[in-house]
């Protein structure tokens, strides 16, 4: 894989929280228009892997690097140099200037979903959308105020329209966000992620919750929404048959740690896997 | 609220009645001002009027903080204290320094801006544009002080936010009342002699017309009006997005402090001009009445009317101010139509007013509006629909929503 062009790469990646290390020694390669899948236990770190790499959390140690372009790169400083369990805990210089928020890193183009939907509940299908775009718009606070951006707002308006058109959200457009089937919301939430215009987007159990048949069409759905808008998809998932269906590579991790990588027929008869999934008896 | 869901058609006509509202009401708060003989109704409803327009815009200011950014702060006190003091300051006289300042020497400031105006466009249109500077000027240095706040507190979430603003808001005061600051604030004493609502005039050759009830619904309405217009906007939008899941807001790439202190610093530049029309009101001031008693009453406003309503906000500031000051105080006098109650006595209008309250929190827990918004378009809406309950009371208090 490594003559593609990588979107996302994450590099000795470790989160200590105290004494308990959450993600240990990750290293993720996330190539160009691929579905990458991060699978894994209950517990696994899969979650806290993601949060490393939206600046929600700032990872103990490692590079995560995105287009090329270092976005977080950390060693362990302070008390955690003393309680540092992982590996490499000298080989990266931490960066300051990177200091990534959550914020920043959407501007960058990484768009995310959330595990347990996270909707704006008092506004509407349309505003939901509409409110990812502010991102991006170049009206200062007074211009918005005296309406002298009124062409701006047309135009996000608009596109907003298009983007719930094409997602088959427009005839729900004026009902509250929260009063959706629950598998409309989770394609709302992906909708909101698009308006922002991503390069990667990061979905965390986008299936969670949802019956074979929704889980069928998600998987159309973001097969067809990657090819759409260009995009690079990242996703962690509960369900075998989805990610065994659309992923083109995946990781599988336990206890913070990889323990297996490749593509899903590999991971299918992986040893270690089933193991891990299923559980091994000690007596044996 | 959602404009979406209102038709263009609707929009329109409610616009229209909205300005023939707003037209008639200035009309009649003309009349009321040159016209009407003062009588006992005229005594008590002009004060009404005014406080209520000026409450109107204190309490949006607090709401568009609490109710649309999600920011629970109690530090309205403070920033209506800091706007009222910068007003009375730049607009005392300068003859009248000695008198104002007289323990301080005259004080530091020498000159008035609505005097300075006024000597060279005549008195009345100086005291009209030199009181809408100093208003400016409140407000602006509010909006200062809040910006300076907002960095350390803005970072605190819900209750912790609520007891630093409260902390800051008794601090300025405290300094306010500091004798080393005497010869601007004039330590404890009163600030008094500054242009009030009485001083604005205008004139058309010799003939002089009082603009002392219309001014502050002038300002307030504007100022209103540009509260409303940042909150349906990119930014309003944003700010609710705050409100309602901040995790999902910083995710979608909305810089949380930033937002955070763009609503904090405007709310508080409209908390000073609320503050400078307060001081307008009272024509004397003093920084010990601004206590956190104020900015209860300014959240109970807020609560009444509905979070994140702004014609909740105006509907309940006035009737708040009307049952406070005036319908309420029959409770207070003793008697009623000639008969004497012995339970009604100084005090008990409070007992009243709080088993109001409580009503109203109780059976009206999300407040009279709840976050929807009175407007004309949704109120021909309603009459197309035959819908009659409450028609004429909608209809009467829509006069004073879009004050």
């Amino acid at each position: 894989m490594s003559e593609e062009k990588m979107v996302l790469r994450v590099e000795n990646v470790t989160m200590q929280f105290g004494g308990v290390v959450a993600v240990n020694d990750l290293s993720i390669d996330v190539p160009e228009g691929k579905i990458i899948a991060l699978i894994g236990p209950n517990g696994a770190g899969k979650t806290t892997a993601f949060n490393c790499i939206t600046g929600v959390y700032e990872p103990t140690n490692g590079l995560v690097e995105f287009m090329g372009q270092p976005m977080v790169r950390n060693h362990p400083t302070g008390k955690m140099k003393k309680q540092y369990l992982g590996q490499d805990g000298e080989k990266y210089i931490h960066d300051p200037v990177l200091n990534p928020s959550p914020d920043k890193i959407t501007h960058l183009g990484i768009a995310r979903t959330f595990q347990n939907i996270r909707l704006w509940k008092s506004m509407t299908v349309f505003d939901n959308v509409l409110t990812a775009k502010h991102m991006r718009a170049k009206q200062n606070v007074f211009s918005a105020t005296f309406r002298t951006s009124a062409k701006e707002e047309r135009r996000m308006r608009q596109e907003t329209a298009d983007l719930l058109a094409e997602q088959n959200l427009l005839q729900y457009q004026n009902e509250l966000a929260t009063s959706l089937p629950y598998g409309l919301q989770r394609r709302l939430e992906i909708a909101r992620a698009l308006a922002t215009d991503p390069k990667l987007l990061l979905l965390d159990e986008p299936a969670a919750g949802m019956n074979p048949q929704e889980t069928q069409e998600l998987a159309d759905f973001i097969v067809e929404t990657r090819e759409k808008y260009n995009l690079t998809v990242f996703l962690i998932e509960h369900h075998m048959d989805l990610v065994m269906r659309i992923s083109d590579y995946i990781y599988v991790i336990d206890f913070g740690s990889e323990i297996a990588q490749g593509v899903p027929r590999e991971i299918q008869s992986n040893q270690r896997v089933i193991d891990a999934y299923l559980g091994v008896s000690e007596d044996e | 609220m959602n404009e979406t869901l209102y038709t263009s058609s609707e929009k329109k006509t409610g616009n229209v009645i909205a300005i023939c509202v707003i037209a008639l009401l200035y009309v009649f708060l003309f009349v009321l001002d040159n016209f009407l003989p003062s009588n006992s109704f005229t005594l008590m409803l002009i004060p009404v009027l005014k406080k209520g327009a000026i409450y109107s815009l204190i309490c949006v200011s607090m709401n568009l903080l609490n109710g649309f950014t999600g920011l629970f702060s109690l530090g309205q006190a403070g920033f209506l204290l800091i706007g009222a003091y910068s007003y009375a300051i730049f607009a005392i006289p300068a003859d009248q320094h000695s008198a104002v300042y007289q323990y301080f020497d005259g004080g530091l400031i020498q000159f008035s801006i609505p005097e300075a105006l006024g000597s060279v466009l005549g008195t009345n249109l100086g005291n009209f544009l030199g009181a809408i500077i100093c208003i400016i000027i409140a407000g602006l240095i509010a909006a200062a002080f809040a910006a300076l706040i907002g960095i350390p507190v803005l970072r605190l979430k819900s209750d912790y936010l609520a007891i630093a603003t409260l902390g800051f808001a008794e601090i300025i005061r405290a300094i306010c009342q500091w004798s080393g600051l005497g010869t601007i604030t004039n330590g404890s004493n009163l600030l008094r002699k500054y242009t009030s609502f009485s001083d604005i005039k205008i004139s058309f050759g010799d003939t002089v017309f009082k603009l002392s009830t219309i001014f502050p619904f002038l300002i307030a309405m504007v100022s209103i009006l540009l509260i409303v217009l940042l909150i349906n906007s990119s930014y309003g939008r944003a700010f609710k997005a705050i409100r309602d899941d901040e995790v999902a807001a910083e995710a979608m790439g909305i810089n949380l402090f930033k937002h955070k202190m763009l609503s904090f610093v405007i709310s508080s530049f409209f908390a000073g001009v609320g503050g400078a029309l307060l001081a307008m009101y009272q024509t004397t001031i003093q920084a010990s009445a601004f206590k956190t008693a104020m900015t209860y009453e300014i959240l109970l406003i807020v609560v009444i009317g509905g979070i994140g309503s702004v014609t909740g906000s105006c509907i309940a500031s006035f009737l708040y101010i009307a049952c406070n000051e005036w319908w309420l105080r029959f409770l207070d006098s003793g008697s009623v139509f000639g008969l004497s109650v012995p339970f009604f006595r100084d005090g008990f209008r409070k007992v009243v007013f709080s088993v109001i309250i409580m009503v109203v929190v109780l059976f009206f827990s999300r407040g009279i509006m709840g976050d929807k918004e009175l407007s004309f378009a949704g109120l021909i809406r309603r009459l197309k629909r035959k819908k009659k309950p409450a028609q004429a009371a909608e209809v009467s208090e829509g006069g004073d929503g879009n004050e």
